[in-house]
């Protein structure tokens, strides 16, 4: 055959080459189908790179929950626990632990008005667990004032404010 | 073509018995199929929304985004708490500011000020990714960078991911966003690292109500699994066939 005929087979075929090579060397050995659907829709939504599972699970735990703060803070958890303010985690308003004391050394104290008031800024909400909670209207209850200056945000218990 | 008298008989035989077996007869099952059918992977991550004992404190979305480094101050993130006032005149509105992020600490709604006694009912609902069983935002990735883990959840390979968007587009429940800082699409993972290590999530850790809660669905003495089995619950967009795993315990109709 004329050699203008197989010139251009030629030339696409070098081009498929190329790029299977290219492929094989940019694509990930361990890309393909990894799932197990009852339904068989293997291809359609478990096609990915195996390491991509291993990639999410190293990902850095930070907040560690109220029993890692009771390693150390054994006392203030324990007058936590015996009030209403049980139901919270000292990270909520402290921020999250990390690796604390390494990093951070310190957790922030925050003593703003707004971290109440996300509970308890009085919303009238039927329907909601919202309404049945203590609340109070933040612009009429000595506005710029702490709510930690008379409130143990620990122990809330109005009986036992100071 | 000549056909004696037995070998007539022997094919109207043959025949018959063919065309009595049922189509399914011949159904091969693909490898995966034989092999789900053999060995099953005994965890399927669900979740469970109880709305009537959410208060709408948001800290569930303050604790997302600080164990899942979603930037604090730009207005993306993988959870949000939605509040509804349903007035009684039959109007309702929505909001959502920051996702929830402060909490709802102000009667106004969208600039608007709602008097209580107009209101009929009033609620919060979190929201998050669906991790659905049919999940859309799969299914339209064009390069393998989002999928589905043998435990049902829907993860994003940061180092795959083009960030064509397709996904967030795809989403009904607009669950997904493109990262700002690794530009990348972005989505709520269960907190995977913290699920796969026997932790609950960050917001369920942080939900001070038990209004979130996360469960094994393939086990039954799950306490979540048995409330989806025994309760009345309901999934959002059901009409779209995704099959969704959040449910939602109080879900009104006119939480879209």
């Amino acid at each position: 055959m004329k050699n203008h005929v197989l010139r251009p087979l030629w030339a696409s075929l070098a081009i498929v080459a190329l790029v299977l090579l290219v492929r094989s060397v940019v694509v990930p050995k361990d890309f393909g189908i990894h799932g197990n659907r009852p339904d068989g829709k293997n291809f359609t939504f478990t096609f990915h790179r195996l390491g991509a599972i291993d990639d999410w699970k190293k990902f850095k735990v930070k907040y560690r929950g109220k029993q890692y703060c009771e390693e150390c803070h054994e006392e203030k958890v324990a007058e936590n626990m015996s009030s209403k303010h049980r139901i919270i985690q000292c990270e909520n308003c402290h921020g999250p632990a990390i690796d604390h004391p390494d990093n951070p050394e310190t957790l922030a104290i925050d003593r703003s008005r707004d971290l109440c008031l996300r509970c308890h800024a009085d919303l009238p909400y039927p329907g909601s667990h919202r309404g049945d909670l203590p609340a109070i209207d933040p612009e009429e209850h000595n506005p710029g004032e702490a709510c930690a200056d008379c409130h143990n945000p620990h122990n809330p218990n109005l009986e036992d404010m100071e | 073509m000549s056909c004696s008298r037995r070998d007539f008989l022997r094919r109207s035989i043959k025949g018959g018995i063919a065309a009595s077996l049922p189509l399914s007869a011949f159904k091969f099952l693909s490898p995966a199929q034989a092999k789900s059918l053999v060995r099953e992977s005994g965890l399927r991550w669900v979740f469970l929304v109880d709305t009537t004992k959410c208060v709408g404190c948001g800290l569930c979305v303050k604790a997302c985004k600080l164990e899942n480094e979603v930037p604090y101050d730009v207005p993306v993130t993988r959870t949000w708490v939605e509040r509804y006032v349903v007035t009684k005149d039959g109007k309702f509105h929505a909001d959502s500011p920051m996702g929830g992020r402060d909490g709802f600490t102000e009667q106004k709604i969208d600039e608007q000020e709602i008097p209580p006694e107009e209101i009929a009912k009033a609620f919060f609902v979190p929201k998050l990714c669906n991790q659905c069983e049919n999940p859309a935002c799969v299914q339209v990735c064009p390069v393998g960078a989002t999928f589905q883990t043998p435990e049902g959840v829907v993860l994003v390979d940061r180092t795959w991911c083009i960030g064509c968007a397709y996904c967030i587009m795809a989403c009904p429940y607009g669950a997904r966003f493109f990262h700002p800082v690794y530009r990348v699409a972005e989505k709520c993972t269960f907190c995977y690292h913290r699920i796969s290590k026997g932790m609950k999530t960050a917001c369920v850790q942080a939900c001070p109500f038990g209004a979130r809660q996360i469960g094994n669905f393939k086990d039954e003495n799950d306490p979540v699994t048995k409330t989806i089995l025994t309760q009345r619950v309901a999934v959002l967009k059901d009409e779209y066939g995704t099959k969704p795993q959040v449910y939602y315990i109080g879900l009104d109709s006119n939480v879209r």
